[in-house]
């Protein structure tokens, strides 16, 4: 059914990828495998190495390829849905948003501000969540192993608002087409003010661990440096791009979602190292604390999911007194909506970068073709440049400052 | 007529027209859907096209956001690749699209237009068999390399395991390959 | 362990044996750090300090089969990945266990296609079962007590 042994390739069929001086047996051919603490998942790397240094990295990637693009096309649009969240695991809520916000546009569906407003917090809150595991995990391979146990502390209290308004810690599920799924509870508004509260002087704490700290300064300034068009070129996005000082942003560049109401700013760095791409990240998380205040502040009241009833479903309290509602219910529990013939591409920013839906409809209920475009899969591809010339040890914090997450590389 | 002052065109609406200037016969047709555009080429024109759409001072569109494919099968053209370009001065989206026939599903790379177009050919050349003329390494990306057949193609079945439910659990735990120490 | 099996059941000689060796298996297991996609980041929760596993023992996640008892087995194991999988469950020196974290290592989850490896014991035997997408930390943690329960009730003569 599989194939029964790993891939085992040998050097006739890298020929083209790797330097002359391997195939006289100069330099060494070395595994990274798919098991390794370093990796941040099922990645392997084929690093020609001499002596420590690499001189040719190949990614072999697809161990977490999960056939989500095609599981898609057989299930209705909503129950696709629950699908999204398991592509990028880190950017549950994001990954949710960009489908949503792709078949909203495709079927022209309207979204209150009640519910604009909350999905912008909880993505915000998503990516500081993200952040966080981007730190700890970073940090760990790169032997600060406290501020893992610091980061993964503050991560449980944004666990716990999602798991307030959805019931669930991580895949959450909450934005649905038309909004969300339902309006967020009593105890979600003192909760997150609390939270915005106390992770100011969290995020100075780790900081102060880390930025001034020499052994990290030694280990990540000056190390995969990539400038401006070249990035570009390569494929960077977010804040792999924005800290070799090209300013993309989703957000800010085609607003989606209610973005443009909000004051934020974009941080960039310089001189496109590792370095400076940690510090890009910790200001983002600054700075998607600002939006979350603003949003929360103006949180307008009203309903939280569109009135359209053929695409979202009526609140169960009607289903007794309204048969039109029972009605509608019952087509969109068993059948689903349908979508005209046509084809989107929406794109968000996700913690990792350009995250876009590609989102084919036929004209029935189930999707004809969803394909997408994800940061890490083109982050990646960047590597073996960025890895070039540098040192074993260096290439896990080069991993690390590139951010990826192998399900969102292999979907 | 009044000589009105016209709207300045937008970018995507002079790339059209620098699109259709150049390459007349190979505009095969502009879809315009929820405000966005795609312009439909024909596969020879992709690789000059994608020079233009570059390095025109107007247009500057310098990003290739996503590459991917569809497959209309049993209709003909069986495959349809679809790009989207991003302009980065300009903040636009723009996207194209090139139909292909099931029977020459080959396209000439981009990469020597935009570097970045890499792994997403190998990725559609893995999905859908689509094989992308002068890449130099056309490898299957996600699948195991000895996998046969193109999973996101039409006709490749889902792979779907029948569920086991009360009535026909004993049946299918007879059939399950459980592994042994 | 082979000279006890041979000599057979010894009354309380065997079974103070059995305690003795079962209770120090479970005092101090350490898994193999092996996580794929979702579930290892719940995992890492569960290793982290709000719900801290190394008050069960696990303080070391060892990176290397050889070094390591227990393997989590925490995330969808995709049909490329089910030969690696295999050959690190057998560089894993006995006795092992394998703990099924998760819908998609249990029964594949929510992704019933070609991809997926439809349950992890297709390709290698499990003890636990730990249902959830992805099962809380909590989930995770009772899972290893189901096991080192399971493990408290091994005979002399299942011993590997």
């Amino acid at each position: 059914m599989f194939p029964s042994q790993p891939f085992e390739v040998t050097l006739d069929e890298l020929k083209h990828l790797v330097s002359p001086r391997a195939l006289e047996g100069e330099t060494m051919l070395l595994n990274m495998g798919p098991q390794h603490p370093s990796t941040h998942g099922v990645l392997r790397l084929l690093l020609e190495l001499d002596g420590e240094t690499v001189v040719s990295c190949i990614p072999d990637v697809g161990f977490l390829h999960t056939g989500i693009e095609k599981n898609m096309e057989a299930k209705t649009y909503l129950k696709a849905l629950v699908m999204t969240d398991r592509m990028d695991y880190l950017n549950t809520v994001g990954n949710n948003l960009c489908y949503v916000l792709a078949v909203e546009k495709l079927v022209d569906l309207d979204v209150p501000p009640r519910a604009q407003a909350i999905r912008i917090i909880l993505t915000e809150l998503q990516r500081i969540a993200s952040h966080l595991v981007w730190l700890g995990t970073h940090a760990l391979d790169l032997a600060a192993m406290s501020t893992f146990l610091y980061c993964f502390r503050e991560r449980e209290e944004i666990l716990d608002i999602l798991e307030l308004c959805s019931g669930q810690r991580m895949m959450t599920s909450y934005i649905r087409p038309g909004g969300l799924w339902r309006d967020v509870p009593a105890g979600f508004e003192p909760a997150v003010r609390a939270f915005l509260r106390d992770f100011p002087a969290r995020i100075r704490q780790y900081e102060g661990m880390l930025t001034n700290n020499p052994l990290w300064i030694d280990r990540t300034r000056d190390i995969a440096v990539i400038l401006g068009d070249e990035a570009v070129a390569m494929g960077l996005t977010g804040p792999s791009l924005r800290g070799s000082g090209v300013d993309f942003d989703v957000r800010k560049a085609v607003p989606y979602a209610g973005y443009e109401q909000y004051a934020f700013e974009v941080p960039l760095g310089s001189r496109g190292d590792v370095y400076d791409r940690y510090l890009v990240r910790m200001e983002e998380m600054r700075q998607s604390l600002r939006i979350v205040e603003q949003a929360l502040q103006r949180l307008p009241e009203g309903p939280v999911r569109s009135d359209n009833r053929k695409f979202v479903p009526p609140p169960r309290s009607e289903l007794g007194t309204s048969m039109e509602a029972v009605i509608h219910h019952f087509k969109l529990w068993t059948e689903g909506f349908r979508a005209p013939k046509g084809a989107v591409y929406v794109a968000v920013e996700s913690p990792r970068g350009e995250l876009g839906c590609y989102l084919e409809g036929d004209g029935g209920p189930q999707p004809y073709r969803v394909h997408f475009r994800t940061p890490s899969l083109t982050n990646l591809a960047a590597l073996p440049r960025l890895a070039k010339g540098h040192l074993v040890a260096d290439l896990v914090g080069i991993i690390g400052s590139v951010d990826i997450v192998l399900g969102d590389v292999d979907r | 007529m009044e000589a009105v002052r016209e709207k300045p065109m937008s970018t995507v609406e002079k790339a059209v027209a620098a699109l259709r200037r150049e390459f007349a016969e190979s505009v095969l047709g502009v879809d315009e859907f929820r405000g966005q555009t795609q312009v439909i080429l024909d596969r020879a024109a992709l690789v000059p096209a994608c020079t233009l759409l570059r390095d025109d001072g107007d247009l500057r569109f310098n990003r290739l956001s996503a590459l991917t494919a569809v497959d209309y099968w049993p209709d003909e053209p069986r495959f349809a690749v679809a790009y989207q370009l991003y302009s980065l001065p300009n903040r636009t989206y723009f996207g194209l699209r090139v139909p292909l026939h099931g029977q020459s599903a080959e396209l000439l790379t981009l990469q020597a237009v935009f570097p970045s177009a890499d792994w997403p050919e190998r990725e559609v050349y893995d999905m859908f068999g689509i094989k992308f003329l002068g890449h130099p390494d056309l490898r299957r990306l996600l699948m195991p390399h000895d996998w046969h057949g193109h999973p996101l193609r039409k006709d490749y079945p889902l792979g779907y395991e029948e569920v086991q439910f009360s009535f026909n659990h004993d049946e299918i735990d007879r059939r399950k390959p459980y592994a042994r120490r | 362990m082979g000279v006890e099996q041979k000599l057979g059941n010894m009354g309380v000689v065997t079974t103070t044996l059995e305690q003795a060796v079962n209770w120090s298996r479970t005092n101090a297991m350490w898994p193999m750090l092996f996580g794929l996609a979702c579930c290892a980041i719940e995992m890492m929760s569960a290793q982290s300090a709000a719900f801290d596993m190394s008050r069960f023992g696990m303080e070391l996640m060892r990176p290397s089969p050889r070094q390591s008892d227990l393997m989590i087995v925490a995330g969808r194991v995709s049909r490329k990945m089910a030969p690696v999988l295999r050959r690190l469950y057998d560089q894993m020196p006995d006795p092992k266990w394998v703990v099924a974290m998760g819908d998609c290592a249990s029964c594949g989850g929510v992704f019933n296609n070609y991809a997926i490896v439809q349950g992890v014991d297709e390709v290698v035997p499990v003890d636990v079962y730990v249902a959830g997408c992805p099962p809380r930390p909590e989930a995770l943690i009772h899972g290893i007590l189901t096991l080192h329960a399971k493990i408290q009730g091994e005979k002399l003569r299942d011993w590997a």
